[in-house]
C-alpha cells in the first residue's frame, strides 16, 4: 500500500476543526469539575454548603483524599486516551465527501498485534491493582475503625419523612435536628449512629461529614463521625422513601462541648408547664394529636411522629421544611401538605380559634 | 420455492390494502418485519419516556418549583426508568439483532421463528401493561395511577402497606410478561448463532457482531431469570401473604436489592455489548480497516459476559455491608474496566492508520468512545466503594449512568440507525440532517449530563421533587435542563429525517457503504428469503475477499 506523506500533511492543517472542538469540550468539562472541587461551600464556619471535597470530619476526611487519588489517576487515563482518540481521528481523517483527493485506495489492512494487546491489558491491571489497594485501606479505616470510650452514642429512626433521634445513655429524645459535640483530635469525642427504620429504606447523608449509610427496616447499620469544626451542617434523605424523600432533610449541629452540656440538660427537663396555654393543651391532649405524637410528662405518648417535649428549641419544623415560626406551626397544623404534600400528618380540621390555641400551646413546649 | 414466492408477490402486491398490509404486519414470523417492528415500538417509547424526562427536567429548573407534584414528579421518575430501560433500549438492541444476525451469519431466519414472534409481542404487551397503570392502577383503593417506587423498586417500599392499589403490580407484571420475552430471544440468538451459520463460518469467522450477541444472549438468560423470580416472589407478598420483602413481617429489603441488581448490573452489560457491537461493525467500515484485534475483541467481550455477574453489590455499597463485602465488589467492578479498556483501545486501534470517513453513522460512533470512556471513568470512581459512599444516589450517579446509556448505547444506536436504515428500508437518509442530528444531540447531552455531575458533588440526591435554594444546585440545574432542548431538537430532527428518507430517500443500492459483511450482499430491503442461495464463506470479511480478490482475508486470519 502506498505511503501518504504529503496528503496527509495537507490533512493536518485542515482538519483540527473537529478536534479543537473536541478539545475545548474536555478543557470546559475538566474545568468545571476542578471549578466544583474548589469554589463551592464558599460560605465557612456556620453553615457550610454540602460537598463532598469539603470534608469536615475524618470519615469524610479519607474519602476525600481517596477520591483525589483517584481523580487523578482517572484523569491522567482520560488524557491519554482521549489524545490517542483525538489524534487518531484527525491525522486519519479523509477529506471530502467521498474521498476527493484521495487515491480512492484501501489503507493498509491491519489485523492486530499481540505486542500491543498485552500492553494495553497488562498496564490496565497494574492500574487497578493500585486502586484497589488504596481503596481497601480506606474502606478498612473508616468501617472498621474502633470506638473509643469518649465517643457518643446515638440511635437515628428513619421514618417516612422525619429523623428521630434518641441518645441512649444521655435520655434524650429528639427529632430532625441532631446535636453532637464537636471532637478534639487529641481527646477524640467521636459520635457513632445506628442506623434503623421505621418502614422503608432511607440513607443518611451529611456529605461534609461522612458518606452516606442506609437506614434498611429489619436491619441494623452503624455510621460514625468525628466533626473538627462546629456549626450547622446539613445534608438529606438520600435513599428514595416516598412522596415525600425530598423534603426529608437533615441538620446537624455540632456543638462546643460546654455547649453540647447545656442542650443536653435542657432537652433532660421535664415539659413546662405554663398555664396561659391551657386551652391549647386540651384540646391537644383530646384530639388525635396524642395518638402520634408525645410531650413527656404528659398523657401524649404516641411514637409515629416527632417527640414534641422541646419543639421551641429547634429552628426547623417538619424534618427541616420550613422555619420554626408561630406562622409555619400554624400553617402546617392547619393544613401539612401546604408545606410538605404527602407528609403523613393528617389536616386535623380544628377551627381557627382551636388552631390559635394550639399554636400558643406547641410554643410553650420549650 | 423462493423464486415461486417472488412471482407470487408481484401478482398480488401492486398495491396491497391498508388492512392486509397491517395483517402481515402482525401475523409475520419474518426477522426482519420483527426487527422493524421492536425497533419502531422502541422509538414509540423512546419518544414517551423522552416527554416524561422533559417533564421532569422542567420541574428541577429552579428551586421549589410547582410544575407537578410531588406524587407525579415520583411517577414520572419511575415511568422514565422503566420505560427507557425495559420498552426502549431493550427492544432497540434486540430489534437490531433479530433483523441482522441471520442476515450476517448467512441464513434465512432465526432458529425459531414464532418464538421469535410471541418474544415480541410478550414485549410489547409487557410496555402495554405498564402503560395500562395510567388508567387501570387506581384500583379499588383509589390510591395514585402510575407507579411511584423508582426503576428498582426497592422493599418495602412495593409492599401493600406503602404501595396501595395496582400500579406497582402493573410494573411487576409489565417486567414479568417482557422478561419472558426477552428469555425467548436469548434463547433464540444463541440457538440461530450456534446452529444457522453458512456453510465456511466458523465461530471464528464469524462478524462481532453475531459473537457479541451471542454473549449477550447468554447474560440475559442468567440475568432476566432472577429479575423474573423476583417479580413472582414480590406478587407472592402482595396477593397471597408472602413475606419474602416484607420487613415489618420479617421480610428482608436487602434480599430485594440483591435479586434486582444481580438482574441490574449484567442488564447495563446486555444493553451496552450490543451497543459495543455495532461500533465494532461501523468503526471499521468507515475506517476502512479490518477490527483491530478480533480475537481479543472476542475474549474481552466473554470476560465481561462473565465478570458482569460478580459485581452487582457495587450498587449496595451504601447498605451496611461488611468491609470484606465492600472490598471484594471494588475488585470485581474495578477489574470489568480492563476487558473494557481494551476494548476502546482496540476500536481506536482499527481507527490508527486507516482512512476515516466522517458520515453519521461514525461520527455518532466516535462520540460513543468519547463518552463511554469517561462513563468508564466515572464507573471506577463509583467502583472505589468508599468515593461511592459520598456519590452513590446522587445525582453524579445518574449523570454516571446516562453517560453510559444516553452518551454509551443510545449514540451507537443512533449510528446503527443511520448505517442500517439504508438496508433496512434501501433508501438513503438525508446526510445533512443527521449532521444536524449529530451536533444538536452532542452539544444537548455535554450541556446535560456533564453538568449534572457537579449538584452530585454539593450533596444532591437524586429523585427528589424539588431542592432548597441556597445550596449553590441552581445554576447547575438550569445548565441540565437547558440541554435537554438541545437533545429533544436532535431527536426531532432525527425522526424527521427518517420519515421524510422513508418516502423520499435516494435508493440506496445493496452496498452504499461499501462494506464487508454479508447482509451487504442482499437487495436493499433484502428479499423475504433473505438470500437466493445460501452464501458460503471464507474469511470475517466475505465482501472484501470478492472486492479485493488479489488481497483476499483468508490469506491472513
Amino acid at each position: 500500500m502506498p505511503e501518504q506523506g504529503p496528503e496527509q500533511v495537507n490533512v493536518e492543517n485542515k482538519v483540527p476543526g473537529t478536534a479543537r472542538k473536541l478539545a475545548a469540550l474536555a478543557v470546559l468539562i475538566c474545568g468545571f469539575l476542578l471549578a466544583a472541587s474548589l469554589c463551592f461551600g464558599a460560605a465557612e464556619n456556620h453553615a457550610p454548603l454540602p460537598n463532598i471535597f469539603r470534608p469536615e470530619s475524618t470519615p469524610a476526611d479519607s474519602i476525600f483524599h481517596l477520591s483525589i487519588l483517584v481523580l487523578i489517576i482517572t484523569g491522567l487515563i482520560f488524557l491519554v486516551v482521549f489524545s490517542l482518540l483525538v489524534y487518531s481521528v484527525a491525522k486519519y481523517r479523509r477529506r471530502g465527501a467521498d474521498g476527493e483527493g484521495d487515491d480512492g485506495r484501501e489503507p493498509p489492512q491491519v489485523y492486530g498485534s499481540n505486542q500491543v494487546e498485552l500492553a494495553w491489558t497488562v498496564i490496565p491491571v497494574l492500574i487497578v491493582l493500585v486502586l484497589f489497594l488504596a481503596t481497601a485501606r480506606v474502606i478498612q479505616s473508616v468501617q472498621d475503625a474502633p470506638k473509643p470510650p469518649g465517643a457518643i452514642e446515638i440511635v437515628a429512626v428513619g421514618h417516612q419523612f422525619w429523623w428521630e433521634y434518641r441518645y441512649p445513655a444521655l435520655g434524650v429524645v429528639t427529632a430532625n435536628e441532631l446535636h453532637v459535640p464537636v471532637s478534639d483530635p487529641i481527646r477524640p469525642s467521636p459520635t457513632f449512629l445506628t442506623l434503623l427504620s421505621a418502614d422503608t429504606d432511607h440513607s443518611f447523608w451529611v456529605p461534609n461529614l461522612a458518606g452516606k449509610t442506609d437506614l434498611i427496616p429489619n436491619r441494623t447499620n452503624h455510621m460514625w463521625i468525628d466533626p473538627y469544626k462546629t456549626g450547622l451542617y446539613v445534608g438529606q434523605c438520600a435513599q428514595y422513601c416516598g412522596t415525600q424523600h425530598a423534603k426529608m432533610l437533615l441538620r446537624v449541629y455540632v456543638d462546643s462541648p460546654e455547649q453540647f452540656d447545656q442542650w443536653v440538660q435542657q432537652q433532660k427537663k421535664p415539659v413546662v408547664v405554663d398555664g396561659s396555654a391551657d386551652q391549647g393543651r386540651r384540646i391537644f391532649q383530646s384530639t388525635a394529636c396524642v395518638n402520634c405524637h408525645a410531650v413527656s410528662g404528659t398523657a401524649a405518648a404516641g411514637q409515629f411522629g416527632p417527640d414534641l417535649t422541646h419543639l421551641m428549641s429547634r429552628d426547623t419544623i417538619a424534618a427541616g421544611a420550613a422555619p420554626n415560626t408561630r406562622e409555619n406551626l400554624r400553617a402546617w397544623l392547619q393544613n401539612p401538605d401546604s408545606i410538605k404534600p404527602g407528609s403523613l400528618m393528617p389536616a386535623m380540621q380544628l377551627s381557627d380559634k382551636d388552631l390559635d390555641a394550639v399554636t400558643d400551646y406547641l410554643e410553650t413546649l420549650r | 420455492m423462493a423464486s415461486e414466492t417472488i412471482a407470487l408477490d408481484a401478482v398480488a402486491g401492486g398495491r396491497k390494502l391498508i388492512g392486509e398490509r397491517l395483517h402481515d404486519w402482525v401475523v409475520t414470523v419474518d426477522h426482519k418485519k420483527l426487527g422493524i417492528l421492536y425497533i419502531l415500538y422502541a422509538l414509540f417509547f423512546l419518544v414517551v419516556g423522552g416527554i416524561e424526562a422533559t417533564i421532569i427536567r422542567i420541574q428541577l429548573i429552579v428551586p421549589r418549583n410547582h410544575f407537578v407534584s410531588p406524587q407525579t414528579f415520583n411517577r414520572l421518575f419511575t415511568m422514565h426508568g422503566t420505560t427507557m430501560i425495559f420498552f426502549v433500549a431493550m427492544p432497540l438492541v434486540f430489534g437490531f439483532g433479530t433483523y441482522l444476525i441471520p442476515l450476517m451469519i448467512g441464513t434465512r431466519d432465526m432458529a425459531f421463528p414464532r418464538l421469535n414472534a410471541l418474544s415480541f409481542w410478550l414485549t410489547a404487551f409487557g410496555g402495554l401493561l405498564l402503560y395500562f397503570s395510567f388508567i387501570g392502577g387506581n384500583g379499588l383503593y383509589g390510591a395514585g395511577n402510575a407507579p411511584d417506587v423508582g426503576w428498582f423498586a426497592y422493599a418495602p417500599l412495593t409492599e401493600r402497606a406503602f404501595s396501595l392499589g395496582h400500579s406497582t403490580d402493573f410494573w411487576s407484571l409489565g417486567l414479568l410478561v417482557s422478561g419472558i420475552g426477552s428469555i425467548g430471544t436469548a434463547v433464540n440468538f444463541i440457538t440461530t448463532i450456534l446452529c444457522m451459520r453458512c456453510p465456511g463460518m466458523t465461530l471464528g469467522k464469524m462478524p462481532l457482531l453475531a459473537w457479541l450477541n451471542l454473549v449477550v444472549g447468554g447474560m440475559v438468560i442468567l440475568a432476566v431469570s432472577p429479575l423474573t423470580a423476583a417479580q413472582v416472589m414480590l406478587s407472592i407478598d402482595r396477593y397471597l401473604g408472602g413475606h419474602f420483602f416484607d420487613a415489618q413481617a420479617g421480610g428482608s429489603a436487602v434480599l430485594w436489592m440483591h435479586f434486582f441488581w444481580i438482574f441490574g448490573h449484567p442488564e447495563v452489560y446486555i444493553l451496552v455489548v450490543p451497543a459495543f457491537a455495532f461500533a465494532s461493525e461501523i468503526i471499521p467500515v468507515f475506517s476502512r480497516k479490518p477490527i483491530f484485534g478480533y480475537p481479543v475483541m472476542v475474549a474481552a467481550t466473554v470476560c465481561i459476559g462473565f465478570i458482569s455477574f460478580s459485581v452487582w453489590a457495587h450498587h449496595m455499597f451504601t447498605v451496611g455491608m461488611s468491609s470484606y463485602g465492600n472490598t471484594l465488589f471494588t475488585i470485581t467492578t474495578m477489574i470489568i474496566a480492563v476487558p473494557t479498556g481494551i476494548k476502546i483501545f482496540n476500536w481506536i486501534g482499527t481507527m490508527w492508520g486507516g482512512k476515516i470517513l466522517l458520515k453519521a453513522p461514525m461520527l455518532f460512533c466516535i462520540g460513543f468512545l468519547f463518552q463511554f470512556l469517561i462513563a468508564g471513568l466515572t464507573g471506577i470512581m463509583l467502583g472505589a466503594s468508599p468515593f461511592d459512599w459520598q456519590l452513590g444516589n446522587s445525582y453524579f450517579v445518574v449523570a454516571h449512568f446516562h453517560y453510559v446509556i444516553v452518551g454509551g448505547i443510545l449514540f451507537t444506536i443512533f449510528g446503527a440507525f443511520y448505517y442500517w436504515f439504508p438496508k433496512m428500508s434501501g433508501r438513503m437518509y438525508n446526510e445533512t440532517l443527521a449532521k444536524w442530528h449529530f451536533w444538536l444531540f452532542l452539544i444537548g447531552f455535554h450541556l446535560t449530563f456533564d453538568f449534572m455531575h457537579i449538584p452530585g458533588l454539593l450533596g444532591m440526591p437524586r429523585r427528589i421533587y424539588t431542592y432548597e435554594p441556597g445550596r449553590g444546585w441552581e445554576i447547575w440545574n438550569l445548565i441540565v435542563t437547558i440541554g435537554v432542548f438541545f437533545q429533544a431538537a436532535g431527536t426531532l430532527v432525527f425522526v424527521g429525517n427518517l420519515l421524510w428518507s422513508m418516502f423520499k430517500g435516494q435508493a440506496a443500492g445493496n452496498d452504499p457503504w461499501d462494506a464487508w459483511t454479508l447482509e451487504w450482499s442482499t437487495p436493499s430491503p433484502p428479499p423475504d428469503y433473505n438470500f437466493a442461495t445460501i452464501p458460503t464463506v471464507e474469511s470475517r470479511r466475505p465482501l472484501w475477499d470478492i472486492k479485493h480478490p488479489e488481497d483476499p482475508d483468508w490469506k491472513y486470519e
